[in-house]
């Protein structure tokens, strides 16, 4: 893939800063957060691959991919990166830009009966990826 | 609920009286990372500041996200300035400004600090003596590094209060990986093959139980193992205890009849399995005695 210097948006990648609190440009691709992340099989698009979309700029790949829905912000990656990127931060980050702007997010699409027998730690913690 | 009356009952007999705080709201259940919204924060700080206004300095978190959410907000109020001066400022409608001050300690650090392990093993004595269990600390008592209760790679504190219960401690590589959290809800399959990864796990090591100290690491590990056994038909079910109902059958204060029924899968075999250890240990106990005679 060619990049030309226009097409990276860095508006974007400096408002995941700053929402995250991270650079991202400190990660070197080691794939460490990838190699670690327990619901890596989820994923279409895995942790590493999304830090070098953001490094880039390509925001529409970031967010149609379902990664920042599947993390389930354990943490794992912060913890183990080399380079000190917070990286389940960052995702976070990517989701609060995809609910504010109504981009996407995930849809409570399930019975009065399944909500009942779950827990309200399970309910009201999924609440923060809900989208409609 | 069976993981409350638990932990009064124990607590009261390791002589600590716990009281639930007056006026308690739910702490939001995950720590917003978001760097330029405070508003997530109010909820765990008006905690902290209900517990000062009790005239208290310590709060026990019986969950491990309550725990994370409440010690985060804390380090956050205390450490950011600005932060702290926005939160103050949209509460108050408060009596009290807080000051900081409240200490935030997971049920596990009080067996630890306040109890001391040496005095909970004598204490126990034979408690769960010939059963193996799996300590499972999930995320939130771990991470991030240097706000959990232990190292975050190579934690050793679940196991120490096990051993000092009497039971062995199951060491497996799955101890503090995620169980898939409130994925639960919209992917339970997910959770469903998390939990059959985190018990096979614990089976291998050759645990006869998972200890857990989180309710939702609780629900996961328990209620979806009927979707773990669907996907898998190698699936062998385990049951699940809450950290504190270890703690109340090594006391010796039983195991009341009604939380067997909040428990998925049973816990009947387990608990044969410790009646019948103890009283080998019971007679061996009386054989001792009576050759000493």
């Amino acid at each position: 893939m060619q990049l030309k210097n226009e097409e990276i948006s860095s508006a974007l990648k400096q408002k995941i800063e700053d929402i995250s609190g991270t650079n991202v440009m400190k990660c070197y691709q080691c794939g460490k957060c990838s190699a670690g992340c327990p619901m890596v099989d989820y994923m279409e698009i895995l942790p590493h691959q999304i830090l070098r979309l953001v490094q880039i700029g390509t925001w529409e790949e970031v967010a149609g991919a379902n990664t920042p829905w599947i993390c389930a912000a354990c943490l794992t990656c912060s913890v183990r990166c080399p380079r000190g990127v917070k990286i389940a931060e960052l995702i976070e980050a990517v989701r609060q830009i995809a609910l504010r702007n109504r981009i996407s997010g995930r849809r409570l699409e399930i019975s009065k009966e399944e909500i009942e027998n779950l827990p309200p730690i399970a309910l009201i913690s999924a609440f923060r990826k809900i989208i409609e | 609920m069976h993981f409350e009356e638990s932990a009064i009952e124990s607590f009261r007999a390791l002589g600590i009286e716990l009281e639930e705080l007056p006026r308690w709201n739910c702490c939001g259940t995950v720590f917003s990372f978001a760097t330029d919204n405070v508003m997530y924060h109010l909820a765990p700080v008006r905690n902290l500041l209900r517990v000062r206004e009790q005239g208290k300095d310590t709060v026990l978190t019986l969950c491990s996200m309550c725990f994370n959410t409440l010690k985060r907000a804390n380090k956050l109020f205390n450490e950011d300035a600005e932060k702290r001066d926005k939160i103050t400022g949209i509460m108050d409608n408060e009596n009290l400004v807080y000051d900081g001050k409240t200490q935030v300690k997971h049920a596990l650090e009080i067996l630890r600090d306040e109890v001391g392990l040496q005095s909970l093993r004598e204490k126990v004595g034979q408690g769960l003596k010939g059963l193996c269990l799996a300590p499972y600390y999930g995320c939130m008592l771990l991470r991030p590094d240097g706000l959990g209760i232990d190292d975050a790679e190579n934690p050793t504190l679940f196991q120490d209060v096990l051993r000092a219960l009497g039971a062995e401690a199951a060491s497996y590589p799955f101890q503090g990986e995620c169980c898939g959290a409130y994925q639960t809800v919209m992917q339970p399959e997910v959770v469903g093959e998390r939990t059959y990864v985190l018990v096979d796990g614990a089976r291998r090591s050759g645990a006869d139980a998972i200890v857990v100290s989180c309710p939702l690491c609780a629900f996961n590990l328990d209620q979806r193992q009927g979707i773990a056994g669907r996907l898998h038909s190698d699936f062998d079910a385990m049951p699940v205890f809450y950290i504190t109902e270890c703690l109340h059958l090594a006391l010796g204060l039983g195991f009341k009849e009604e939380w067997k029924r909040l428990h998925h899968v049973p816990v009947d075999a387990f608990l044969e399995k410790l009646h019948r250890s103890q009283n080998v240990a019971g007679a061996v106990k009386r054989q001792r005695s009576n050759i000493r005679e």
